[in-house]
C-alpha cells in the first residue's frame, strides 16, 4: 500500500454566475501523504475552499467539475457513488468550517451533534462516542470537557466551538481532515489556542491535513507543505521553509512583501495644539449595560490613531459616541477644542460635515440600487449645495483621488465593483463631506492583503494631501504597524494603554498589549512551538486574558 | 426559562389587547348594519309604537357606548345575552324557556371544532410530509406533481370539490355518506363517518398552502453552513432534510398551520352548507339574515377570539422551538 492518500490531477472546476460557466480552478495537481499537512493559500476567490471541498470529491450548489480525476486512498471520488461518497465523508474525510457558529446546527446540542457521525457511520455506539467526545474536548483544553457538550451551541464562545468542531471532524478518527479557514473569524488571541489545539490534535493523531487560509503567517505553523494558489491557477508548491525563504515566483514574493509597507515615523505633536477630535472621559452604555468606561484620547490634525482591542473592547461603540449616534452617558466630545452635543440631532451641518465614517463591510454601507456617481454626488450635494455641471465637477475630482475614473466608473451599480473598489467608493463618499476627521471602523479586514494595503496607501496619501485625520478601529496588529501614528489599546471598555507608535511596539508593555501583540503570527515556522514553550500551553489565549 | 416566560405572558397581555379593540370594532359594525330587529319581526304594517316597545323592551334604544358596556360586561361574566329571534314575543318577555346566545351557539361551536380537529389530523401530517419530501425530491417529477396538485386544489372553489368528492365517494363508490347531519349522542364512529366528505374537502382546501411553506422554508436553509456541514458528515439526504433542516424551518410552518386552523374554524361556511353540517358557519350566517344581533356579535367575537388564540399559540410554539430562547446564555 502507497502512502499516497490524495491524488488530483488536472482538476478543472467551473461555477455558474448567470446562466454562464466560469472557471474557478484550471488545471490544478494536489498530492497529500499519510499524515501530511498541506497549506492551501490565495486570496479570497482564488479557489481555495473549491478546491478543498473538491478533495472530498463535494461541490457545492452551481460548482461542477469540467475535467481532471481526484483519488481519495485510490478510490475515484468524481464516479463514486453518492452513496460510497457519503460512507467515506465524515468517517475517513472530515470538514472543519470557518465559522463553527454558522456550522453547528443551532437545534441540537453539541455532543448529539458530535457522535452523529460515529453513531450513522456504525463506527462507534452512542455511548462509547459520547465518551470519546468528552475525551477529544479535555485533549483540546476545552474549559468542563465532560459538561461542554450538552450545551446549544450558541452559549458556547467562538473560539470554543471552533475546537468543538475540531473535535467533531476527529470523531470517527478519519485520514484526511480539511481545515477551511478555521481561525479567520477569531481574534488574535483566541486564534492561537485553537491553532495550538488543532496542530497538537492533528500530530497526535497522526492525521493529514488540507490547511486553506489566506493567512500566510498562521500556515506557516501548521502546513508541511505549502501550495499558492492564484485566481485558480497554481502559483507555486514548496516546503514550508522553502516557501518562506526562497519563494521563486513574483506573486509569491509580493504576497510576502504586503508586510513591509510602513509609514515614515512623523514628528511628535506640538504639545499646545488642539486636537481635532478629543474624546473626554467618555462613560457609554446600550441600555443598562455599560460598555465603555472612563475612556480619554487624542486626535491630532494629520494624524491616524490606531484603536486596537478585541470584538467586544468597544472600539466601535467610542467611534458611535464620537459621531454621536450613541450620546455618552457621562464625558465630552470636543472637536477642535469645542464641546459637541453629544447626539448628532442636534449637532449643525457643519459639525455633522466635519465627521465621516468609512464602514467595514462596504458591501452593505452602500446601497445596492444606487449608481456609484450618485453615492458619492447626494453627500456633496447635500453639504455643499453643488448642482448640475458644477456637482458632477466635483464627483468626477472625487473620483480621481480614489484612482476610479469617473468616465468608467460612474454608471455602475455597486454589485459591479470589486471589494476594493467598494471600499474606495466609501472612501470617496466619506471625502466628499469634506471633513477633517474620518474614523475608519475596520476598513481593511474583509479585504486580501494586496487589496487591502492599496486601501492603505490610497489612505495614506490623502492624509497627506488633505491634512486629515483618522481613527483608526482595527483588531490586526500589522495594519497598525503600517499606518498608525498613535496606538489606543481597549480592552473591556476601557483604554489600557496608549502612546506613540514606536512607543507601543516597544518593551516594555501592559501585559494585555504585550499578549495581543505577542500573539500575532509571524512568518516563522517555529514561532508556534516557540511561545508555547516559552508561555506554556495553559498560558495562551483566553485562559492568558483571564489570568491577568 | 424566565425570558421565555416573560415573551408569553406579554404576548398573552397583547392577545387580550387585541380582542378588545375587535370587539369594539365588531359592535360598532354590527350597529351599523341596516335594518332593525324589531322593524323585522313586526313587518311593515308595524305601527311606530308597538316598534319602539320592542325596541325599548330589547334595550336597542339606550346609546351605543352604554349598549357596548352591558354587552362587554355580559361577554365578561359569561353571559352572551339572549337570542333575539328564540324570544317568545307573543307570551312574556324574557320567560323561563327563552333561549340564551350560549346554548344556541355551543353545540354548533363543538361540531366545528371537531370538523376542525378532524381536518388537522389528517391535513397536517399529509401537508408537512408532503412539504418535506418535495423538498428532499426538489426539481423532480414527484415535486412538480405535489405543486401542482395541491396547488389546483385550493384553486377549485370549495363547493365544486365538495361535489367532485359527493360524487366520487358518495354516489360512484357509496363508501360516505353526503349528509353530514349530525346530532347529540351520535356514536364517534358515526360522527367520523359522517364527518369524513366536510374534513376531505376541508384537507383539499388547506394543504397546499401548510405544503408549500414546509417546502419552501427547508429549502430556504438548504445553502446554510450547517446543513453543508451534515452533508460533509456523510448524512443521507433524507436525514438531512429531517434532523438538519427541518427542526430549524419550524417557526414558519407553525405559523402556517395555525392561520389555517384559524380558517377551519372560522371560514367553512360553504362547506357547512353544501354537507348540511350544522356548524357555527351556518348559525352565523342564518342570524346575519334575521338581524339576530347578540348572536351575530358573539359568533363574530368567537371567531377573532379564535384567530387571536390561535395566532397566540404559533408564536409561543415558534418561540419554544428557537434553542435560543428556550436555553438562553
Amino acid at each position: 500500500m502507497s502512502d499516497q492518500l490524495v491524488k488530483i490531477r488536472n482538476l478543472w472546476l467551473e461555477g455558474r454566475s448567470d446562466e454562464t460557466w466560469n472557471p474557478i480552478i484550471n488545471g490544478v495537481d494536489l498530492d497529500l501523504k499519510k499524515g501530511e499537512v498541506l497549506g492551501l493559500i490565495g486570496e479570497s476567490g482564488a479557489g481555495k475552499s473549491t478546491l478543498g471541498l473538491a478533495a472530498m470529491g463535494f461541490c457545492r450548489d452551481g460548482v461542477r467539475v469540467s475535467k481532471g480525476s481526484v483519488e481519495f486512498d485510490g478510490i475515484d471520488l468524481l464516479n463514486a457513488s453518492a452513496a460510497a461518497k457519503r460512507d467515506l465523508l465524515g468517517k475517513r474525510i472530515a470538514y472543519v468550517a470557518q465559522s463553527a457558529a454558522a456550522s453547528f446546527n443551532p437545534a441540537h446540542k453539541i455532543i448529539d451533534q458530535h457522535v452523529e457521525g460515529p453513531t450513522q457511520h456504525g463506527v462507534m455506539s452512542k455511548e462509547e462516542s459520547e465518551a470519546d467526545g468528552m475525551e477529544l474536548y479535555r485533549k483540546l483544553r476545552l474549559p468542563n470537557p465532560d459538561e461542554i457538550g450538552f450545551r446549544y451551541p450558541h452559549q458556547v464562545s467562538g473560539g470554543q466551538l471552533q475546537r468543538a468542531m475540531t473535535a467533531m471532524a476527529m470523531a470517527c478518527r478519519p485520514d484526511l481532515i480539511i481545515f477551511d479557514e478555521p481561525t479567520t473569524a477569531l481574534d488574535v488571541t483566541t486564534q492561537i489556542e485553537v491553532l495550538a489545539a488543532i496542530r497538537e490534535i492533528v500530530e497526535e493523531f497522526d492525521t493529514a491535513a488540507i490547511y486553506i487560509t489566506h493567512d500566510l503567517a498562521v500556515v506557516a505553523q501548521m502546513a508541511d507543505r505549502i501550495k499558492v494558489l492564484l485566481k485558480g491557477d497554481e502559483v507555486e508548491t514548496a516546503e514550508t521553509r522553502t516557501m518562506l525563504t526562497a519563494p521563486t515566483q513574483e506573486y509569491t514574493k509580493s504576497l510576502w512583501a504586503v508586510r513591509s509597507f510602513e509609514r515614515p515615523l512623523k514628528s511628535p505633536v506640538i504639545a499646545s495644539a488642539v486636537p481635532v477630535v478629543s474624546v473626554r472621559s467618555v462613560d457609554a452604555a446600550y441600555g443598562k449595560v455599560p460598555v465603555l468606561h472612563d475612556v480619554s484620547f487624542d486626535m491630532h490634525e494629520g494624524r491616524t490613531v490606531a484603536v486596537v482591542g478585541e470584538s467586544g473592547s468597544g472600539k466601535s461603540t467610542t467611534a458611535r459616541c464620537i459621531t454621536g449616534l450613541l450620546p455618552p452617558s457621562a464625558g465630552e466630545i470636543l472637536f477642535d477644542g469645542e464641546v459637541m452635543p453629544p447626539s448628532y440631532k442636534r449637532r449643525t451641518k457643519d459639525q455633522l460635515r466635519q465627521v465621516q465614517m468609512i464602514y467595514q463591510m462596504a458591501d452593505t454601507a452602500l446601497n445596492p440600487r444606487v449608481t456609484v456617481g450618485n453615492i458619492i454626488a447626494r453627500p456633496v450635494q447635500f453639504y455643499s449645495g453643488l448642482t448640475g455641471k458644477a456637482l458632477r465637477k466635483r464627483v468626477d475630482s472625487l473620483m480621481d483621488q480614489i484612482e476610479l475614473p469617473a468616465d468608467e466608473y460612474y454608471k455602475r451599480l455597486p454589485s459591479e465593483l470589486s471589494g476594493g473598489q467598494k471600499q474606495r467608493i466609501g472612501i470617496a463618499r466619506a471625502l466628499a463631506a469634506e471633513p477633517k476627521f474620518i474614523i475608519c471602523d475596520e476598513v481593511t479586514s474583509a479585504l486580501d492583503q494586496l487589496v487591502a494595503e492599496g486601501i492603505l496607501r490610497l489612505l495614506a496619501r490623502l492624509q497627506d494631501e488633505l491634512s486629515l485625520s483618522y481613527m483608526f478601529i482595527t483588531h490586526d496588529l500589522a495594519t497598525v504597524r503600517a499606518i498608525a501614528d498613535e496606538v489606543v489599546v481597549m480592552k473591556e471598555g476601557r483604554v489600557v494603554e496608549q502612546g506613540p507608535k514606536r512607543e507601543m511596539f516597544k518593551p516594555p508593555h501592559h501585559p494585555y498589549t504585550d499578549l495581543l501583540l505577542s500573539s500575532v503570527p509571524e512568518m516563522d515556522p517555529d514561532w508556534l512551538t516557540n511561545l508555547l514553550a516559552e508561555r506554556g500551553v495553559d498560558n495562551i489565549g483566553d485562559a492568558a486574558v483571564d489570568n491577568m | 426559562m424566565g425570558n421565555v416566560l416573560t415573551i408569553i405572558l406579554q404576548r398573552l397581555a397583547l392577545g387580550v389587547l387585541t380582542l378588545l379593540i375587535v370587539s369594539i370594532v365588531i359592535f360598532v359594525a354590527v350597529n351599523l348594519l341596516p335594518g332593525d330587529f324589531a322593524q323585522l319581526i313586526l313587518g311593515q304594517g308595524a305601527t311606530e309604537e308597538s316598534v319602539n316597545s320592542i325596541r325599548r323592551d330589547l334595550g336597542l334604544d339606550q346609546p351605543m357606548v352604554a349598549r357596548y358596556l352591558t354587552w362587554l360586561g355580559g361577554m365578561l361574566t359569561g353571559d352572551l345575552g339572549s337570542s333575539f329571534a328564540q324570544l317568545n314575543f307573543a307570551t312574556n318577555m324574557g320567560g323561563a324557556n327563552t333561549v340564551t346566545v350560549l346554548d344556541q351557539i355551543l353545540p354548533r361551536l363543538g361540531n366545528t371544532m371537531f370538523l376542525a380537529g378532524v381536518t388537522a389530523v389528517i391535513a397536517v401530517p399529509i401537508a408537512v410530509t408532503l412539504g418535506v419530501l418535495a423538498a428532499l425530491y426538489r426539481n423532480t417529477i414527484f415535486d412538480r406533481v405535489a405543486n401542482i396538485a395541491t396547488l389546483s386544489s385550493i384553486s377549485s372553489p370549495e363547493f365544486f370539490m365538495a361535489y367532485v368528492l359527493i360524487l366520487v365517494l358518495a354516489v360512484i363508490n357509496p363508501i360516505f355518506p353526503s349528509l353530514s347531519n349530525i346530532y347529540d349522542g351520535m356514536a364517534l364512529s358515526d360522527r367520523l363517518e359522517k364527518t369524513m366528505l366536510p374534513a376531505l374537502t376541508l384537507t383539499l382546501v388547506v394543504t397546499a398552502h401548510m405544503m408549500r411553506m414546509t417546502r419552501a422554508s427547508i429549502i430556504n436553509l438548504l445553502a446554510s453552513p450547517y446543513i453543508e456541514m451534515a452533508r460533509l458528515k456523510g448524512m443521507s439526504p433524507m436525514r438531512v432534510i429531517v434532523k438538519h433542516a427541518l427542526p430549524n424551518a419550524l417557526a414558519p410552518i407553525i405559523n402556517v398551520v395555525a392561520l389555517n386552523l384559524a380558517y377551519l374554524i372560522t371560514g367553512v361556511v360553504v362547506v357547512e352548507v353544501v354537507f348540511v353540517y350544522p356548524g357555527i358557519g351556518q348559525l352565523f350566517v342564518d342570524s346575519v339574515k334575521i338581524r339576530d344581533i347578540p348572536v351575530v356579535q358573539a359568533c363574530c367575537l368567537i371567531f377573532a377570539a379564535a384567530y387571536i388564540l390561535l395566532n397566540l399559540t404559533a408564536d409561543i410554539m415558534s418561540i419554544l422551538s428557537n434553542p435560543r430562547l428556550r436555553h438562553p446564555k
